[in-house]
């Protein structure tokens, strides 16, 4: 969320919460005692016990992804993605670093949004999960066997991107949108030129189904708006794409009053399967660019970054039938699509009301031409022709909207705090609880899916205050737990999460608990520098580059004693951890390294950079608690003056 | 007497699932280590009950200065055994054939099943003073040089059979598959004389 759009809104709640009533918006009143007691049953996982689904939730400004566990809100992993991790060495680590490297450089942060897991049939199927980098626009990919970032696609073209990452229902595509639109290509121009001439590109990146791998298939070059969030079509509208867009004033400036005078913004509805027939047709234009794509091979242990050079661009009034605007009232943020696929849910954040999109009577009004002309060439639908419905909420600020598996929505609203339910189909307000406090996205199992699991919805707020002890000006954020297998929505748990999340996925446990990896094979490991028997650790020297192959196991290193090093010579340490047993890393730290420790995993190697500076014996040691003889497990580095003509030597096992 | 000679036969070719299946397996779990590791003891060598248990005890067993887990080479049993058990099983199924056609009597059958328990005890025996000497014959510049509560060196040797506390460890020392199916067909050779006995009667 961004801070004017924050500020913005606590302006205009205070204003309302001062003239409306009937949202019970105070502190929590709670239940009684008796509900309380079985609330804690509910979300009471025993010790040793397992959750039952796994919750994966973006870090926002931490640019990771965090794991937790549902019902408990127990936190077991925080997976780096798009920010330097000392913890483990990721974006230090020799191996890691290419991950972070873009057409602007070596990277080291971003800000991460949307989670979205693999599907097949449209309905997950636990092989991968994809999160898109906000600010240096970019896509991760993250195994769910070994839960580690496997592959980073930047995107060029983009700006703020942030309708992304969503998958089609066989995964197909990953979906990135721009929310800033720019020159396209970037060029030297008066911002006061920007309407009508920048673009707003949606990227359409194709997965391989094996590997997993991504591509960019083609990017649509859209009119100058901002592309906000989007949800695929599924179902019976699989084969369509739809975001929110707002901002079609097109305003380059204090956009907060210039880009909220349209009375209704638009649903961009783009039929992508058309778009990819007239691309495999050989439609498109092959644009001049510059981008990076990051691949990390869990055998090599080691990352690899491309610069790609060219992409497919497609200009969509090239295309008949191709794209087409719905109008949205009030700045539309989430745009949400219900498990059957006919209801387009347009979430007007500045008004009170959800607006309901039919699909089939999208298509019947694309079939009888009933346009309402169009914008840049792109035809415009009539409003009331593919209206389904609206959502009379009495709330203010809808963001977002999940679905259950019982025909229920469930939408946030920021502005009056709170979760709304209603039916689908007859769009009645079922029941409403307060969120603590301004609620963001919330999250429903599999609820970006034909099949959700409708037991829990997880609310992602915005603000934390008092919810916890408190612990300083910077606060986590707050998340509460709401039991949804009744009529009415149970608040049942209320957890601090890590970082900003925005948007979650979860899935069930059984899915993919049995698919996670223990160990990595050492007699798959390709690195270079691996060492698979200590007898092998071995230092190399050309020029003032030192290699160290070191192996590391319970509980020392070999070599662990190094001579013939000399100030100024760049020293890269290539560890390997020799266990092959669940649970036994490693930890290898030098004192003085400008870089971080590396935490090396059974059967894995990494390499950190260290440049002595300093002539002495310096020490290093295995930074993670091992095994008994963990204090033991260090050795000694001799640094001698550059000019010392000392030879190289090291030990080996009881030399 | 050819319902005896058949069942014999059968007993002593029960033996052959010692050569697909484990003898004994030895589980040792700790509180780390709530998926026990495992030793699978066939009588061609030992295996680790999961893939990489062999590696991982020997590496817990360098602390108590314990000796690695014999490979089939290291020890004489593990191409001694194999010849025994498939000489007992040519032996039985002879017997059996020879039983059937009349031309040895049932007392035969005894006779077999003594050799065989003979030759088991003293298989067992042999496997005793093996575990005896891997859990008490220690390095002496040991990690871990632990005493009992009268002063003398821990000794690490698992039990023959049953459950036995080493350490932070919980051994379980039990017969596996292929033993069952030696015992199963031992039974049956008895049972083939009983009714060899039965049978011979009648006549």
């Amino acid at each position: 969320m961004k801070t004017t759009f924050k500020l913005i809104m606590l302006l205009l709640s205070a204003t309302f919460l001062l003239s409306s009533c009937g949202n019970n918006n105070g502190k929590s009143s709670g239940s009684d005692g008796a509900l309380r007691s079985s609330n804690a049953e509910k979300v009471y996982v025993a010790p040793g016990e397992h959750d039952e689904f796994y919750a994966f939730m973006s870090g926002g400004y931490s640019g990771n992804l965090t794991v937790y566990g549902l019902p408990s809100g127990r936190m077991f992993k925080e997976i780096p993605v798009f920010s330097q991790f000392p913890t483990s060495g990721y974006g230090y680590s020799e191996e890691t670093v290419p991950m972070l490297n873009t057409s602007f450089g070596f990277v080291p942060w971003d800000d991460s949004h949307h989670p979205d897991i693999s599907q097949t049939n449209g309905e997950l199927d636990g092989r991968w999960i994809f999160i898109n980098g906000n600010n240096t626009p970019r896509i991760a990919r993250i195994s769910l066997k070994t839960f580690e970032t496997e592959e980073i696609i930047e995107v060029p073209n983009s700006a703020g991107n942030h309708s992304s990452s969503f998958v089609t229902e066989n995964t197909e595509y990953v979906v990135a949108g721009t929310r800033f639109s720019i020159p396209v290509p970037q060029k030297d121009m008066p911002i006061s030129e920007y309407k009508g001439n920048f673009k707003g590109a949606l990227s359409f990146i194709k997965v391989d189904q094996e590997t997993g791998r991504m591509a960019i298939k083609f990017q649509v070059l859209m009119p100058g708006f901002n592309y906000d969030l989007s949800h695929p079509g599924r179902n019976k509208s699989h084969g369509w794409f739809f975001f929110t867009t707002y901002n079609t004033e097109e305003a380059n400036s204090l956009l907060e009053v210039n880009a909220s005078q349209n009375d209704k913004d638009f649903i961009a509805a783009i039929n992508w399967k058309k778009i990819e027939e007239y691309v495999n047709n050989g439609g498109g234009k092959i644009m001049p660019t510059n981008y990076a794509h990051n691949v990390y091979d869990e055998h090599s242990h080691s990352a690899t970054s491309t610069m790609i050079k060219e992409v497919l661009t497609v200009d969509p009034t090239e295309i008949p039938g191709a794209v087409y605007l719905l109008p949205t009232p009030k700045s539309p943020h989430g745009c949400d699509v219900d498990p059957s696929g006919e209801y387009i849910i347009g979430n007007g954040k500045l008004s009170a009301d959800l607006t309901i999109h039919s699909f089939t009577k999208m298509l019947d009004a694309i079939e009888n031409k009933k346009f309402d002309g169009d914008a840049y060439g792109i035809p415009i639908l009539n409003f009331e022709d593919i209206l389904a419905g609206t959502v009379k909420s009495g709330g203010l600020g809808p963001l977002h909207t999940e679905f259950d598996d019982k025909g229920n929505a469930y939408t946030t609203f920021f502005i009056s705090s709170e979760v709304v339910k209603w039916k689908v189909g007859t769009w009645e307000v079922i029941d409403r609880k307060p969120t603590y406090y301004s609620v963001g996205h919330l999250m429903i199992p599999g609820g970006n899916s034909r099949k959700p699991f409708g037991k829990y919805v997880v609310a992602m707020n915005k603000i934390t205050k008092d919810r916890y002890l408190p612990t300083g000006p910077e606060l986590e954020h707050s998340a509460q737990l709401y039991d949804i297998t009744g009529d009415k929505m149970e608040l049942i748990y209320d957890f601090p999460t890590h970082g900003e999340p925005h948007y979650a996925a979860a899935i069930p446990a059984d899915l993919i608990k049995d698919n996670s990896q223990k160990i990595y094979r050492l007699d798959e490991n390709k690195h270079p520098y691996a060492v698979t028997n200590q007898s092998d650790a071995k230092v190399t020297r050309n020029g003032n580059e030192v290699h160290i192959s070191m192996s590391m196991i319970r509980s020392h290193f070999t070599p662990d004693n190094i001579e013939g090093i000399k100030v100024g010579d760049k020293v890269y340490f290539h560890i390997t951890n020799l266990e092959q047993d669940f649970d036994v890393p490693h930890g290898f730290a030098m004192i003085g390294a400008n870089t971080s420790e590396i935490l090396v995993m059974p059967g894995q190697t990494k390499t950190i950079l260290w440049e002595p500076k300093q002539v002495g014996v310096w020490p290093f040691y295995c930074t993670d608690f091992c095994s008994a003889l963990h204090q033991e497990m260090q050795g000694y580095i001799r640094v001698s003056p550059k000019e010392s003509n000392i030879d190289l030597s090291w030990s080996l096992d009881g030399e | 007497m050819k319902k005896a000679g058949f069942i014999m036969i059968i007993g002593s070719l029960l033996l052959l699932g010692l050569f697909k299946f484990p003898l004994w397996n030895i589980m040792l779990g700790a509180p780390q280590y709530p998926e026990p590791l495992g030793l699978d003891i066939y009588i061609t060598g030992i295996q680790g009950a999961s893939e990489f248990d062999l590696q991982n005890i020997d590496g817990l067993n360098h602390y108590i200065g314990m000796k690695t887990i014999p490979k089939p080479e290291d020890m004489w049993e593990f191409s001694v055994f194999p010849k025994v058990i498939a000489g007992m099983v040519i032996l039985g199924v002879l017997i059996g054939i020879l039983g059937m056609t009349g031309k040895v009597s049932y007392k035969w059958f005894l006779g077999w099943f003594i050799l065989m328990s003979i030759l088991g005890i003293l298989g067992m025996y042999d496997f005793h003073l093996w575990l005896v000497d891997y859990g008490s014959n220690l390095d002496p510049n040991a990690i871990l040089k632990m005493v009992d509560d009268q002063g003398n060196p821990m000794k690490y040797d698992p039990p023959l059979i049953g459950h036995k506390v080493l350490l932070n460890f919980d051994a379980f020392s039990y017969p596996h598959t292929g033993a069952y199916m030696m015992f199963i067909g031992m039974i049956l050779t008895v049972i083939a004389f009983f009714i060899g006995k039965k049978e011979t009667k009648k006549i």
